[in-house]
């Protein structure tokens, strides 16, 4: 993964000097839109092919489902804290 | 939204062909998603170098608003992290890196899908498409219950794109630039959080 962090760090330099040419931004947005494409596809694939999570989808969704609940929950306990601390005035 | 329609086709696409064996051999051996993966990242490094406003709104804004995307990252992990007794199964560090993706689910389900398999990936990909359903559906509620910044915290990521119109519409127009700001935030720190709860801890 750290291979994918300094591809990262070397877009964002060279992003800098890019920034100034909008059809190159223009073509790294549509490229970058096709890979996300690309790899929930990939992903679509390989969930179709491991029956091991085809055959327990309740309970991965019921798990993804109580996950989501939590994190909502949590950020929006914190941001009400922020928002009576920090922002009320407003 | 369009684009979040068309990302799941895509997904749906791939798992009929999954599903129905309907593949060359080479597709199913080999993988390739890891270095569709690096291409990525380097784009969207890209992306987040050449996008001269996102750090003008950075500069211009008073110092206060950093608070907003540290509260979602701080409420999300805490909050998945003591919900996680729920799911038997995952572990904590799996749990918070499922959080983390704060609804990017995309990137965040790629991402946990290289490092800890398909499983915890498509629990990722399910739970941070959610958080986007719901914040759709229950911005008015979050809003009158937990105060202005519920809509941009329940939004996480999304804040600056998919749920923006709803957010503005029932907290106001002049948070718009903060939810735009925190979810740039969040967009940009999850190719870093996520690896690195799920690989440091």
């Amino acid at each position: 993964m750290i291979t994918v962090l300094v591809l990262m760090t070397l877009g964002i330099g060279l992003g800098f000097f890019v920034g100034k040419f909008p059809k190159v931004i223009k073509g790294v947005d549509k490229m970058t839109t096709w890979s996300i494409y690309l790899l929930l596809f990939l992903l679509g694939i390989g969930v179709g092919l491991n029956e091991k999570i085809i055959n327990n989808l309740h309970t991965i969704g019921l798990q993804a489902l109580i996950l989501t609940i939590g994190a909502i929950i949590g950020s929006l306990v914190f941001a009400y804290i922020t928002y009576k601390l920090f922002f009320k005035s407003k | 939204m369009k684009n979040s329609l068309i990302i799941l086709g895509f997904f749906a696409l791939g798992l009929i062909l999954g599903l129905t064996r309907f593949l060359p051999e080479v597709i199913m051996e080999s993988d390739f998603s890891l270095y569709a993966l690096y291409l990525l990242m380097f784009l969207v490094g890209i992306g987040i170098g050449a996008d001269r406003s996102s750090w003008r709104v950075i500069k211009e804004t008073n110092i206060k608003i950093i608070l907003v995307p540290l509260c979602v990252i701080i409420g999300s992990l805490v909050g998945v992290g003591l919900i996680s007794v729920f799911t038997p199964g995952i572990q904590l560090k799996e749990a918070l890196a499922v959080g983390a993706g704060f609804g990017y689910y995309s990137l965040s389900s790629i991402f946990i899908t290289q490092i800890s398999g398909e499983t915890l990936g498509v629990i990722a990909l399910l739970s941070n498409i959610l958080r986007e359903i719901i914040t759709l559906l229950a911005v008015p509620v979050f809003v009158k219950y937990f105060g202005k910044l519920a809509g941009i915290a329940s939004g996480g990521a999304t804040a600056m794109d998919t749920t923006l119109p709803i957010i503005s519409k029932y907290t106001g127009k002049e948070w718009a630039i903060i939810a735009i700001f925190s979810g740039i935030v969040l967009t940009i720190l999850v190719p870093f959080l996520v690896p690195f709860i799920l690989e440091v801890f």
